[in-house]
């Protein structure tokens, strides 16, 4: 089973769609890196947040990844 | 009674009466002498043929809910009304309706003016705008945080 990824704001346009499946990896490091580079790095913008099943992550979390996860990309918000 | 039960928060899809909302939401709170309320809709002009806000699921509306129940820890209130729309908007349509009703209605202002500086700045809404027929994703404004700033 394949885990969901989520890309909100203008990381929709990087990655062509709002949403994609992906292979499982053991990490959300290993997840970003078996995408194309041009969205790996996209991702990996020091202001862009994680979620993991809708949960926030911190900087220093670190979940390791099951069936069917889904993982949200967050840019920075522009407000209601 | 609890902020939960006191607070009518809502993320909605589609368009929505503010004159109706704002009518039912002061009949639910005969004891309050004032009701403060904000509307934000599509600002005309520049071009602008229509705007889209973007949500997530599992954060978005739990921080609009975790907002109104700090604006009632901070002032005595009857009541609070937050409606957020998501989705695609034209100008002039309704995004925000934000209201307070209060025993005194510098309360009521005040929680108004609060939920709406952390509306703007804080809550999981993704916006863009199409002009000359393409979309455009909006930056955060470097006002929005300075207003926020002012709470302290």
């Amino acid at each position: 089973m394949p885990i969901d990824l989520i890309f909100l704001g203008r990381l929709e346009d990087v990655a062509g769609a709002g949403q994609r499946a992906a292979a499982l990896q053991p990490s959300v490091d290993a997840v970003i890196d078996s995408l194309e580079p041009e969205l790996a790095q996209a991702l990996r913008a020091p202001n862009v947040k994680l979620a993991v099943n809708g949960i926030l992550l911190r900087d220093t979390d670190a979940p390791v990844l099951r069936d069917g996860d889904e993982i949200a990309f967050l840019p920075p918000v522009s407000g209601g | 009674m609890n902020c939960e039960a006191r607070s009518d928060v809502r993320l909605v899809t589609a368009p929505f009466s503010q004159a109706d909302e704002l009518a039912a939401f002061a009949a639910r709170y005969p004891e309050a002498g004032g009701i403060v309320s904000f509307l934000g809709q599509v600002r005309a002009g520049d071009g602008v043929e229509a705007l889209e806000l973007q949500h997530y699921e599992p954060l978005t509306l739990p921080a609009m809910e975790e907002l109104a129940g700090r604006v009632h820890r901070r002032w005595r209130l009857d009541g609070m009304l937050v409606i957020h729309r998501s989705g695609a908007m034209a100008p002039g349509d309704p995004i925000v309706l934000v209201a307070a009703a209060a025993r005194h209605r510098r309360d009521a202002f005040a929680a108004a003016d609060f939920a709406m500086d952390h509306l703007k700045s804080e809550s999981w809404f993704w916006k863009r705008e199409k002009k000359d027929g393409a979309w455009r994703w909006i930056e955060p404004r470097e006002q929005d945080l300075e207003d926020i700033a002012r709470w302290g």
